[in-house]
Formats: C-alpha cells, structure tokens, sequence
C-alpha cells in the first residue's frame, strides 16, 4: 500500500501512527511546508509563545503521561532556543521527539538566513539526532526516534529536516519494523543477582529503599509498594521519585539530599543495605561521596549500565528495567521470607523506631507567622489544598524544594519539576503540557518572582487555549536560592538577587483576560487561595512571602549528608 | 593512563562524532584515532587511543556502548590483543649516508616506497615504541619528515556481538479524529 504525499504530509501521517494527540510547537521559514500540511491534519498542534517552552511543554506533557512529548521549531534560532528543554529532559530522562526545519539541502553549510548546524549543536544535547537526507527514510527515522525516545532509558530524540524534504512528494510506504542493532536495552535483570539481592534484604538489619525517578519512568511504583510492603523497609524518594510511594505509606520517610529531611539523610548515613531503585547517586542526594551511606552494602537496579558504578561501586549491581527486577526480586523475597524473616526481625524493628524518631526529632519546618506569610505557611496551604491529588509544576529555586518537602503525592506523576538541570522557567509551561495531558485535574504552577518572569509570555497560551492552571508566585522579591547561598556561603554580600519591579499580578492577568491578585497577610492567604482554586478558568496568584527565608535542612557543598543544617531555633 | 578503544560502528553521519564528542565532553585527549571500512561496508571499526584515568576506563566503554550508533566498543588490553602502528617516513640522508640509512632500514623491516636524489620514502609499522625508536635513528641522519597513522589494534578472543534483532513497530489503531469534534482551537 502507497501513495504519493509530501513529506511534510507523511511527517504528520507518522506522528499520527505514533499516537501524538498534540504536539507544541512555533512555525518559521523552513517550517512553512508542514505548517501548511497541518492545516489540513488531525494532529492538534499548540501554538506556544517561545521555542523553549514548546519543549517544557512537550516535557510536562510526557512527564504526566509517560507517553513521548513532541515539539517542532523553525531552523537557526527556533532550533537553538529548544536546546535547554533538549538538556533538561536528557538529564530527568523523559521521552521526547523534537521536529526542527532546516534549510533546503542546497543551502546546508551556505551560511544560509537561519541556517543553524542543529544535527551539531544537539548531539550532545539528545539520546540521539537525526539529519534527514533522503525522503524516503523519513517515515522510518521519525519511527526510530519514537522507540528510541521511549524505550531503555527515555530521553530526548531530535528530528531536523530540511524545507525541501517536506516539499517533496514521493510514495509513502508505512514502516512496520525498526531495526537499530546497535541499540542496547536491558530489560531482565541477572536471575542470580536478583537472589542474592533478595537474601541481603533479609540479612540486613537496617534496610533502606532509596528509589528515584526510575520507578516512575518505568511505571514501577505498584511493584516498588510490593516489595517495600513485604519486607517492611523504610524507604526515601529523591526529588524525581517524589510520588513513588504514596507520602502517607506507613514506609515512607521523605526525600534525602541536599533539602532533604533529617531522618532520610540519617537513616541513609546509618543504613547497612542500600537498596537503590532508579537512580543515579546524584551529587544533590549524596552530598560528599566519601560519607554517602558508608556503613551500607548496596544493591543498585539500573536501566542503564553505564550508571552502575559511575558514583559509588555497588556490591550487586542489576541492570535491568526496575519494574521488571522489582517483579522478580519481590517474588524471591517472598519465597525466602518464611525461612529467613525472623533472623532479623529484632534489630529490624529497631530500625524502624529509629527512623521514627528521627522523623519526630525534626519533622520538615512548617513554621507560621502571625506578620507575614511564610513561604512553608503558602506551601502547606497548597498541600492541604492538593489532598496530594493535584499536579504540581514548579520552577527551580526555594520554592521548588519547599514543594518537595512539604507537598504530599499520592500518585506518581504528579509532582512535574526540572531536576537534573534545574531550568528557570520551567514551571507555568510544564504546567500548560501538563494541563493538556489531563484537562480533568487540577494543576498548579508554584514559581518563583524570578522564572515566572522568564515565562511571563506563555499566559498567552494558557489563556488562548482556556487551561485552567493556577499560577502561584512564591513572591520574596529576590533570587531567593542564590540569594540563600550569598548569606551563607559569601559573607551575606548581596549582588544582584533583589528582583524589583514584578508587575501587579492583577493588572497583568486582566492584560491577558483573565484574574489574578496580590496577597500579603497571613491571615488573608486560606481565602486568596479558594478564589483561585474556585476560578474556573485560571489564575494568578502572587504572594508576597518572607524576604530573607532560607530552606533548611541544607547540607552544604561538598559535606556529608549527615552535617545537616537544621533550622535555627532563635526565631519569634 | 592511555586506553586503547576498539569501537565497531556504524557508517552513519555524524557516527564518529558521537564517539569523539563523547571523549572531548569529558575533556579526555585523543592520542590517536584511525577509522575505515569493515568487511561489511554498512560498518565501520575506530581504534581510539585516549588519555583517561584508570578508573574511568569501564565508564568510557560503558558510554560508547549506549551511543546507538555503536554496535559493539570495547577496551584492547595488551593481554587480548594486538596494537600496531604505521609510519610514513621521509629521509634526506647526505650522499655519503645513504647506504647507511638502507642499512638501519633494513633492521627495523622498513621498506623503501621510494627512492629519489632528495632521500628516501620508507614504510614501518610496528609498535609504537620500536616506531619511536626508528624516528630517532632516522633523525640522526639529518632532516625527517614523519607521519603516523595512528594505532590500530585487533582482538585475540572471539567477542559476542550483542545486537538488537528487529522489532515491530507499534501496532497502531488509527483512529481518525473529526476536525469538528477537536476540542478548543483548531489548527486552521
């Protein structure tokens, strides 16, 4: 079966065969061909208001969803400005496939009117990039990069294509096979691993899951509840893991790192099995090396060899994809619990008050003041709101680890921030991918004064496609993360972290055509928060928070997780 | 601490760049790289000396290994393997030398690929050590003027080939979307 289409036409016909609902995306010269295909294509296509957040779009789509996020740039510049979403969902590995146009073949290496060499640039900055050459391979390179972005380890797959390849018309054949033999995936763990990784669990006595994003890009969180409740382990989630496990399971202690809780980086510090489920050792979860888990043996699960014993050297390394090892390592644990459980039972149920009383030692600071409002006072405004049902979308900055400390998930995915890159700017268009992917939730948008400013043009979008996101701007007037390290760490001297002149909320969001407002006393916060949430359309809400708050706990650069800085005590 | 890296690939474009960007990211210095054709002409096999730390090794070929372009990377220890090397070696040797440089020519098996009143062409390969060597005796001769193809090594074991077979795509239900019912703006 053929038929004579262009390849801008066959481009949407493939995307359509993927299952691409929407995809997010800015028109340009080189684009012109497909954007004139579109208009004739069921393939829904959002109109952002800068390349970038097309990407972060396309990212708080997939991060949602699970399924691949698709975006589409011009050449040159529409190319260059995806770069930051390309890195950002590298480095968080989420599924994405990014269509660029390129100048006409003729023209590539001219210095052509916005020619890029984006197959250059982004090579480093993708799982893997494509050029097209020739029409024919275009069905069957824009399939490849839907498995490749999808499968393994998820990430990002570039696209480029020059004018003339869309322009040109020839006999499109649907491609029924991929074949990449050079593409590795490990799914199945080592079966003698996997045992001797079952026996460790029960001859240790103070076990611990330490599980990350890998178990929501594998849809493991059933498998991971499986094992944890079986064995009764306590259990941390990283920053990407958030959600992993319900916040309320009975195991679940919080998140370790950087800003995470005392009790997650005690009980990794005293733990003497590590058991490691998707993530990477990561230097905001280990702080020094050296002093991470040191008196643990650990198991580490990975989809991706080449983690294994980047950081730390386990004693059983398992590559494979965690849902699959979780299925496996469960059942033997199972198998050898009879035989095995009482052996520790004792120093086991040790382990658990210790770790209880860590967590009433020094819960998460949920401070309130009668004066003003405190960033921790609007997040658990925000989490009593959420009932850890909501989507939330956040920046990158205090406002973002203060959502990871104190907002409950009950699910995975929701819980929507850039991790590894940590991209400002990040949040309200996450939050408009998001929204599109489930229109039936409620998703907020947390930023900071500083990255909604970075994204102030996207409430274009969010308006013209009537989302109802609630945007609340955690609002310290400064850069309030930098600003935290320059009191630390260099002396209090401030240079250049006070934001002035953020625009009235309210004569912004009316700008747009819709609500918004300021709020600035506590007292005040509980009913700002319920016009917002009750607005059927969205809503911009800025509160002005304490100027001079830092996050703790904070371990600083380079010490061990256990050199916490806890609140200070001397408050009013 | 040099690493040597035999990497089988690909004829893709932009393949080698995978593999070299991937070596300059990390700030690693490539010694010497050479690359051609196999066998099989949709392949291609790189011997890649590079100055890495030790224990960095495994991770270097573990990275190489997730590039999809590469079929197969892996590291040439002096147990498993054979690492040579060639050299291009112009001599201008005085009259009176002449006879003197075939000489020591002949003692490290180089051949002359061609002779002219100006000097010598001469052809060695070898290991890198006994090419330095040479270098040196050639130098005492006068003017040299050298070039070096870059290492080039072969496995002694029989390596598994791990290679993904073909997978289908998709099963793909297409369920054509009426314009009318697509919900908020449509793309006209």
């Amino acid at each position: 079966m053929s038929k004579l289409m262009s390849g801008a036409q066959i481009l949407l016909e493939c995307l359509a065969r993927e299952e691409v609902d929407c995809f997010f995306g800015y028109p340009g010269g080189v684009t012109l061909p497909l954007y004139d295909a579109l208009y004739d294509s069921p393939v829904k296509h959002i109109l952002v208001r800068h390349e970038e957040n097309a990407v972060f779009a396309a990212e708080g789509y997939a991060r949602t969803t699970g399924k691949v996020g698709v975006c589409c740039a011009t050449s040159g510049p529409g190319a260059t400005n995806l770069i930051t979403g390309l890195v950002d969902s590298l480095l968080d590995s989420i599924p994405i496939v990014a269509i660029t146009g390129q100048v006409s073949s003729h023209l590539i290496g001219s210095d052509a009117f916005q020619e890029a060499d984006t197959f250059g640039i982004t090579r480093p900055c993708t799982k893997h990039n494509y050029m097209v050459q020739r029409l024919e391979d275009l069905p069957r390179i824009i399939h490849e990069a839907f498995y490749i972005a999808s499968t393994g380890r998820p990430g990002p797959v570039l696209v480029d294509i020059p004018k003339d390849i869309f322009q040109a018309k020839g006999e499109y054949t649907p491609v029924d096979t991929i074949h990449l033999p050079g593409y590795k995936i490990f799914t199945e763990g080592h079966a003698g691993q996997i045992r001797r990784a079952a026996q460790m669990i029960w001859e240790a006595e103070r076990p611990l899951v330490y599980a990350g994003g890998g178990i929501i890009a594998s849809d493991a969180s059933g498998e991971l509840r499986e094992l944890v409740d079986l064995a009764a382990l306590p259990s941390v989630c990283t920053l990407m893991g958030l959600g992993a496990l319900p916040a309320d399971h009975p195991q679940y202690i919080s998140m370790p790192g950087m800003h995470g809780s005392y009790a997650a980086n005690m009980a990794i510090t005293e733990s003497d099995l590590l058991i490691a489920l998707g993530v990477r050792f990561d230097d905001r979860v280990t702080g020094k090396l050296a002093a991470f888990a040191p008196r643990a043996k650990i198991i580490h699960v990975d989809i991706d060899p080449a983690e294994i014993a980047k950081n730390r050297v386990p004693d059983v390394p398992i590559v494979g994809d965690v849902k699959h090892v979780l299925q496996k390592l469960t059942k033997v644990v199972a198998e050898l619990k009879p035989e095995m459980e009482a052996g520790t039972a004792k120093a086991r149920a040790a382990w658990q008050n210790r770790v209880h009383d860590w967590q009433q030692q020094h819960p998460y600071d949920r401070r309130r003041s009668e004066t003003e409002i405190k960033p921790q006072h609007l997040i658990s405004e925000i989490d009593r709101l959420s009932a850890g049902e909501a989507i939330v979308c956040t920046d990158v900055g205090q406002h973002q680890m203060w959502a990871a400390q104190l907002i409950r998930f009950n699910e995975p995915r929701l819980w929507i921030n850039s991790g590894g890159l940590g991209a400002m700017g990040f949040g309200l268009p996450a939050a408009i991918g998001a929204q599109f992917a489930r229109p039936d939730k409620l998703v907020f948008a947390i930023v900071g004064d500083g990255g909604f400013q970075m994204s102030i043009p996207e409430l274009a979008t969010m308006v013209n496609y009537g989302l109802p996101i609630k945007i609340i701007v955690m609002n310290n007037g400064h850069l309030g993360m930098v600003r935290q390290w320059q009191e630390l760490f260099y002396d209090n001297r401030l240079s250049q972290v006070k934001l002035d002149c953020f625009p009235d909320a309210e004569k912004l969001a009316s700008a747009y055509g819709f609500s918004g407002s300021t709020v600035t006393k506590p007292g005040d916060l509980a009913a700002a928060l319920d016009i917002a949430i009750r607005e059927p359309g969205p809503y911009l809400l800025n509160v002005m928070v304490t100027q001079f708050e830092n996050v703790y706990p904070m371990v600083p650069a380079g010490a061990a997780i256990s050199d916490m800085v806890l609140t200070p005590v001397a408050v009013a | 601490m040099q690493q040597v890296i035999s990497v089988l690939l690909e004829n893709q474009p932009g393949a080698l760049l995978r593999v070299t960007g991937l070596l300059s990211a990390r700030g690693y210095n490539i010694e010497s790289l050479t690359v051609a054709r196999t066998m099989d002409p949709d392949l291609s096999r790189m011997t890649i000396v590079v100055d890495v730390e030790e224990r960095l090794h495994a991770q270097v070929i573990k990275q190489m290994n997730k590039l999809i372009n590469v079929l197969q990377a892996s590291e040439m220890s002096g147990e498993n393997s054979v690492t040579r090397e060639m050299i291009l070696l112009h001599a201008r040797p005085t009259h009176q030398d002449r006879a003197a440089v075939l000489k020591e020519a002949e003692i490290f098996g180089a051949r002359v690929v061609d002779s002219s009143t100006d000097g010598f062409a001469l052809e060695v390969t070898g290991e890198a050590g006994t090419l330095e060597e040479f270098i040196g005796v050639m130098k005492s001769y006068g003017e040299i003027e050298v070039t070096r193809s870059g290492a080039i090594a072969v496995s002694l074991e029989t390596k598994k080939l791990r290679l993904q077979p073909p997978v289908p795509t998709r099963t793909f239900v297409r369920t054509e979307i009426p314009v009318e019912e697509m919900d908020g703006v449509p793309n006209g």
